[in-house]
């Protein structure tokens, strides 16, 4: 089972990432749980939201405390919330940033993988708006292999109807562009 | 078709299968998305129903006691304070034998302000005449709310389908949800056996003197009498169509088991999967779910317990100056058996504390080392000061 815990802001479409990978998970015919941070949210606050996804039934209904991936949407975060928090060893850290992946394992001084898109301007330029939560799903797909991009594409075009092109472009691209850092 | 909903979708995709022609609710705090989703229903034409708004949870029920007695379906959905304020109402549902079907999302009660998952207000409400059927995962949610109907308005008693809050309300996962077509073969259209007609004119809820009103109250024990054997047929009606079941309760690996842990909720999902842990090891450890609490199966559950070394009961839930009360409800069901095995009772996840596998295990853990119960209730995962 892998356990995947998302960090943005409030109004930034953590929940919506989480549907949308358990979507493209059980179009695998694979598991998947997803739930935000229980509690009340306010607009721009950091909040987290989680995935489970497995080959299996998912039985356990509990927190998240030591995922295997994190995926922060919001660059502002870093440092500002410790991200890195439980992540466990042999994890996987993704961030929308435009530094490089080394850079950011600097910066944070973490020394497991790290995966780097600009996710803002991917969104920017592919959207016209700089939500991140469909193109970072592109550069999840790319760090952990855990569905295929293509598994992507039904639950986006439903949920986004005529606008689920661009996020389609969008999450394709972070997939491209997206740089890798190994563990060190 | 499988999609992946929160559970409070679950729960408004089983309302607007159930063919429900009166949604009521109050759509404020500890309100949850459930009558959010209807209301949408309401006024996009995806359902065929209205959707009253009114001012308080008292006045939720009220209304659908009017409407159920003209004899259309009802439902509402609330949780916490929000069924408290219903209390009066809920005895006249169950006395006015009303079928109406309810979504209650166990929150915590307040003060302090809680909106996270506790039980404890939804078992306040035990005694008011009431089915209770608790669930653990969404798939079960949605169809127990189709289930309700049918067992309600077989034994003319109202249902409360109980969820926990966040853990189901707010988790997305996958669920099937069912053609309407099997739904409309599963679930006929009600036929109240009384109701508001101009042209049949009676009156209702009369002045009911001493010498009826003890008869009246003695139906209503005989009508959850009736539920208990309705349950299974309701059941098998089900599994025929849709290739799922529940069971009033279910038993995981009790045969053998010397500890048998007992849960609802979602805890019982997780105690699945701790169970399976303690299994690989050796350990001789059954489950027993219990999803029907009112009314309680005792003979059922008599038949799993009576043979175990000891039974451990987590309770989401308290009763002040008394204890779990689940553990109540389980001592009550054992205690006139010849031999039985002492009731354990812990006190775990209270206001939305996490109830995690390792605190699963860690009361297991707890009850394989005492001989006899400490008390009635032990308080699990407590801060230290």
């Amino acid at each position: 089972m892998i356990e995947i815990r998302w960090h943005g802001r409030g109004g930034q479409g953590a929940v919506t990432s989480v549907e949308m990978l358990a979507l493209a998970a059980i179009e695998e015919g694979k598991y998947a749980q997803g739930f935000p941070s229980f509690g009340p949210e306010r607009r721009g606050a950091p909040v987290v939201a989680f995935n489970r996804v497995d080959n299996h039934r998912i039985k356990i209904r509990s927190g998240v405390y030591e995922p295997d991936v994190v995926v922060v949407l919001d660059a502002s975060l870093v440092g500002l919330v410790n991200v890195a928090e439980g992540l466990k060893p042999g994890g996987v850290l993704i961030v929308n940033t435009s530094k490089s992946p080394e850079e950011i394992k600097k910066e944070m001084n973490f020394r497991g993988a790290v995966t780097a898109v600009d996710a803002s301007k991917i969104a920017r330029e592919e959207l016209g708006v700089p939500i991140t939560n469909t193109t970072m799903l592109g550069a999840v797909i790319r760090a952990t292999k855990l569905v295929k991009i293509e598994s992507s594409e039904g639950p986006l075009k439903e949920r986004f109807g005529r606008l689920a092109q661009r996020n389609i472009n969008a999450l394709k691209r972070a997939y491209d562009e997206s740089k890798v850092a190994k563990a060190t | 078709m499988k999609r992946v909903v929160e559970g409070s979708e679950a729960v408004a995709e089983a309302v607007r299968l159930a063919r429900v022609n009166v949604i009521s609710a109050y759509p404020i705090t500890p309100q949850t998305h459930i009558v959010e989703f209807l209301s949408e229903y309401c006024a996009n034409g995806t359902m065929d129903a209205r959707f009253l708004r009114v001012e308080s949870e008292h006045s939720a029920l009220a209304a659908l006691i009017g409407t159920a007695t003209t004899g259309v379906r009802s439902f509402t959905a609330t949780s916490g304070q929000g069924l408290a304020l219903m209390h009066e109402l809920l005895h006249w549902t169950s006395g006015a034998r009303l079928p109406i079907v309810m979504a209650e999302v166990n929150r915590a009660l307040a003060p302090g302000w809680n909106i996270w998952v506790d039980q404890t207000d939804s078992l306040a409400q035990r005694d008011t005449g009431w089915i209770q059927l608790y669930c653990e995962d969404s798939q079960e949610v949605l169809d127990t709310i189709i289930q309700a109907y049918r067992l309600g308005e077989l034994v003319d008693l109202p249902v409360m389908v109980v969820l926990d809050a966040f853990f189901l309300s707010h988790t997305y996962e996958p669920v099937d949800v069912p053609d309407q077509k099997l739904v409309d073969d599963y679930l006929p259209s009600w036929e109240p056996k009384f109701q508001l007609d101009t042209e049949k004119p009676c009156a209702f809820g009369p002045l009911v003197t001493p010498a009826f009103y003890m008869e009246m109250r003695h139906a209503i024990a005989g009508a959850m009498e009736d539920a208990l054997e309705v349950f299974p047929r309701v059941e098998d009606e089900f599994e025929k169509i849709f290739d799922r079941r529940y069971g009033e309760i279910e038993a995981v690996s009790c045969n053998d088991a010397e500890i048998i842990l007992v849960t609802s909720g979602t805890a019982t999902s997780t105690s699945r999967l701790v169970v399976e842990n303690l299994r690989a090891k050796g350990e001789k450890v059954g489950l027993l779910k219990i999803k029907l609490f009112r009314p309680f199966p005792v003979e059922l559950v008599r038949k799993v317990l009576a043979p175990a070394k000891k039974v451990a009961v987590i309770d989401r839930n308290f009763s002040f100056g008394a204890s779990g009360i689940f553990a109540q409800e389980i001592r009550a069901a054992l205690c006139n058996t010849m031999k039985h095995p002492p009731v354990f009772g812990y006190v775990a996840g209270i206001g939305g504390r996490d109830v995690t596998a390792d605190v699963i295990e860690d009361i297991y853990r707890r009850a394989k080392a005492s001989d006899f119960p400490e008390g009635e209730s032990v308080w699990v995962g407590l801060q230290e000061n």
